[in-house]
């Protein structure tokens, strides 16, 4: 790690951070950017986001000498035509006009050693630019491997002498050139303006010759030349700001002498890609016979079949991880914030304080820190099978069947993960290019079955579900097998209900670039989970922590001197007739009951009471419109809801409060958990969106309040429609 | 013929497209023009997507826009 001693051998006082001096790091997706982007800054990075929109904007210090300077880590793109919102936001800051982001001062091209020909149709584009530029050569090392090499110094010349520094990424190897090439093209002058579609360059100086010189701020020969190419409207209108009606036709004129009616990003590739297909073999060396131990593997491991079995094995792998290899840290967290609780409920005296501190406070706390672990595993695993690029390939491998519901192969991943929790799963959406393919996942994600739920749905199976064979399976295992399906069916049919209606379009298209397997770069790993579990903490922590305050403040307010004077008094008569365990269990006992008088009055059991005739078809009392009010803003206090309603303590033990619920009756002495009210009661958890964090989540990533309240009245209506139809039809 | 024809090893060079659509231009700028040559490598799950090598990169599409690319094939040993 020469480069990173090298960092800090330079006291940081005398840095001068040269706030105005920016570097833009871009190339095409998956040439080990954001590796390359790591190796230069290390720690030093922050993320933020570009006004209006929801791609991260990463943000690093790289130190040069005494100098500190800003290192952008724009989005992926193979071209300076924009194809999706992320490549928008890369060429604007490319071309200058990005708001808040500073005009770069040089630009680092990373660029994949192995397609190298994909490569140099950016490469052209950045020359042409006429900024500052570098470029770092990766996965030069598996091109050699392949026994592909490629002249760099004939390529530097070819581009008109861009430095141009082989760089493994892996090893850290080149990084320390790539710094020194970084320092001298922050000091040199604008290159030779340079084109290699010199058509197009005469269009363009054309046109900026009407415009005159009386324009300081118009547009740059790059942007006419962007406007006459792309469909994007803003080149355009900058243009006709400047010349009025001229503006159309000067374009339209242009546009035939260069493309001749086709359309003209037909043209522009056909010409770049002439230029590239002349001067490849002169760069780029195949020596042929890659028949390689590793290549035969990976090309078998790429047939059909045997891709299905790995993509199988490695979901079962996932889950296997996120669910039993995080248990026993999880069970640490929540025996560590119920002792926590116990603590200072002995320690402080009963009263406002004790419970807000422990219930309110260290289980808000203890309930966003329990989902850490699993979340954690899940971000390890996700980053993981990005940074190899098996991502692109189980997007390829299931893109069929995930076109009968109307998505494509990149929903696949997001889908998955939100069998652990939808936040991080709505935030792995921004894979999609397709905004509708994008919207319609990010719907159908809250009704997987996330770890949430299962205690609601493993308190009530095994409360009510009897323990028997169905042939030689469980029938509680298939109650849940049940569920889980039950949540996959309702998010493919929503998917497929508004690809068809809502979020109707173009017929989607699929195209990727399949990189090829590379191992993963650990350093390059652990920042992005940092980061990731830093921007779950921050945006769904704060959610769910003020979720768990909010409802504390629901059942603890108002309080009743009543109860409190009745609870006195009982235990005091205990306290006159028993002794020891008996006295113990009796105290245990009032404060229980004490504890439910004081919620079935508090503002929570009182709405439980006002929706109760609203629930009441669905054959809920209001002690279960209580908990299920609760559980809107987050679904994972239910179980503790229904373990203070049931009087039986909120750190309930299961056999209790089963006990209880079994024998829960209406003021009629009917029982109330009848088989079709519970399964209509796990329906509606199974269909509902109650999680706020969630909800925020969907603001945040589709910009609007528009789809996070339709998800929600959706999810709600028919989560209660499906419990009101089981209940009616079973009770029937 | 079009590269949804290809079967898996075939090699072909693009003669024609049929350039109007949106999703056939982005295939062309990142290197599916006139003149390039690929190897189909193998499809996908069901058929669909296929893969092809393109210069040493891989590329994946739908036979939908597959056909928009008339293509010669080439003859597998060259």
């Amino acid at each position: 790690m020469a480069s990173r001693s090298e960092a800090v051998a330079v006291p940081v006082s005398s840095v001068t951070i040269s706030r105005n001096r920016t570097i833009a790091l871009v190339g095409n997706p998956n040439a080990g950017k954001s590796t390359v982007f790591n190796r230069l800054t290390g720690l030093r990075q922050k993320t933020a986001n570009y006004p209006g929109v929801t791609v991260e904007k990463r943000i690093g210090r790289l130190q040069l000498e005494r100098d500190l300077i800003d290192l952008i880590d724009l989005p992926g793109t193979y071209s300076l035509s924009p194809g999706s919102d992320d490549e928008r936001i890369a060429i604007d800051v490319l071309l200058g006009r990005m708001a808040g982001t500073p005009e770069p001062n040089v630009v680092l091209a990373v660029i994949d050693g192995t397609r190298l020909y994909q490569g140099l149709y950016l490469l052209e584009q950045l020359v042409e630019l006429g900024r500052p530029l570098v470029v770092a050569l990766t996965m030069t090392d598996a091109a050699a491997q392949k026994n592909v090499s490629v002249d760099t110094a004939k390529l530097s010349e070819l581009l008109g002498n861009v430095p141009i520094c082989e760089v493994v990424a892996t090893t850290g190897r080149g990084i320390k050139e790539l710094r020194a090439a970084l320092g001298d093209a922050l000091d040199a002058d604008a290159p030779e303006p340079r084109t290699f579609w010199p058509a197009l360059r005469r269009a363009a100086e054309g046109i900026a010759a009407e415009l005159g010189n009386d324009m300081p701020r118009g547009p740059s020969i790059i942007e006419i030349e962007r406007a006459l190419i792309d469909a994007d409207e803003a080149g355009v209108a900058k243009l006709r700001e400047a010349l009025g009606q001229r503006a159309d036709e000067l374009v339209e004129t242009a546009r035939r002498t260069i493309c001749a009616g086709e359309p003209p990003l037909a043209c522009e590739a056909r010409a770049r890609y002439d230029w590239i297909r002349s001067v490849l073999p002169a760069v780029q060396h195949d020596a042929g016979a890659h028949a390689r131990v590793g290549a035969i593997v990976a090309d078998w491991i790429n047939r059909p079949i045997p891709a299905t079995v790995l993509f199988l094995g490695l979901m079962a792998v996932i889950f296997q991880a996120v669910f039993a290899w995080a248990t026993p840290v999880m069970d640490m967290i929540d025996a560590a914030a119920s002792a926590l609780g116990a603590a200072i409920q002995t320690t402080l005296p009963d009263g406002i304080l004790a419970s807000f501190l422990a219930d309110g406070v260290i289980a808000g706390v203890g309930s966003v820190i329990i989902f850490l672990p699993q979340i954690l595993i899940l971000f390890l695993f996700i980053i993981i099978m990005e940074d190899t690029g098996y991502l692109a390939r189980a997007a390829f491998l299931v893109d069929r069947a995930m076109r009968s519901v109307g998505l494509s192969g990149q929903s696949v991943i997001p889908l998955l993960s939100s069998f652990a929790c939808a936040v991080p799963a709505i935030m792995a959406t921004r894979v999609i290019p397709n905004r509708r393919d994008r919207i319609a996942t990010i719907l159908a994600a809250p009704f997987m079955t996330c770890s949430a739920r299962l205690p609601v749905y493993a308190l009530l199976i095994a409360a009510f579900v009897p323990v028997a064979n169905v042939g030689p399976l469980n029938l509680q295992g298939l109650v849940l097998f049940g569920l889980y399906m039950v949540g996959i069916v309702g998010g493919l049919l929503t998917a497929l209900l508004l690809r068809r209606s809502a979020l109707r379009g173009p017929k989607p298209t699929f195209i990727l670039a399949l990189p090829e397997f590379h191992w993963p770069n650990p350093q390059t790993v652990l920042i992005k989970l940092l980061d990731r579990a830093r921007v779950f903490l921050r945006r769904a922590g704060t959610v769910i922590f003020t979720v768990a305050v909010v409802v504390w403040v629901l059942a603890y307010f108002p309080r009743s001197e009543e109860i409190e004077s009745q609870r006195d008094t009982a235990i005091a008569a205990a306290e006159a007739t028993l002794v020891d365990v008996a006295l113990e269990d009796a105290v245990a006992d009032i404060e229980n009951e004490a504890a439910a008088a004081h919620l079935g009055q508090s503002w929570l059991g009182r709405a439980g009471r006002v929706v109760e005739p609203v629930f009441r078809p669905l054959g809920w009392d209001w002690r279960v419109s209580a908990a299920v009010i609760a559980g809107f803003p987050a679904r994972e206090v239910v179980v503790a809801v229904l373990g203070t309603i049931y009087a039986v303590g909120a750190e309930a033990d299961e056999a209790t409060l089963t006990e209880r619920l079994q024998n829960a009756r209406w003021p009629d002495g009917q029982l109330v958990f009848t088989l079709p009210t519970v399964l209509g009661l796990l329906l509606f958890y199974a269909w509902c969106l109650q999680c706020a964090a969630t909800v925020a989540t969907i603001k945040r990533e589709t910009n609007s309040w528009r789809w996070p309240i339709f998800a929600w009245t959706y999810m709600t209506t028919l989560g209660y429609v499906g419990a009101l139809m089981l209940y009616q039809l079973g009770s029937s | 013929m079009t590269l949804a024809d290809l079967q898996r090893g075939d090699r072909a060079r693009i003669t024609a497209i049929a350039t109007s659509e949106a999703s056939v231009q982005r295939l062309m700028i990142m290197g599916l023009v006139e003149g390039a040559e690929l190897e189909c490598v193998g499809a996908s799950l069901g058929g669909d997507p296929v893969e092809y090598r393109l210069f040493g990169g891989k590329v994946s599409l739908r036979r939908d826009d597959g056909q928009r690319f008339e293509i010669e094939k080439l003859s597998t040993d060259g």
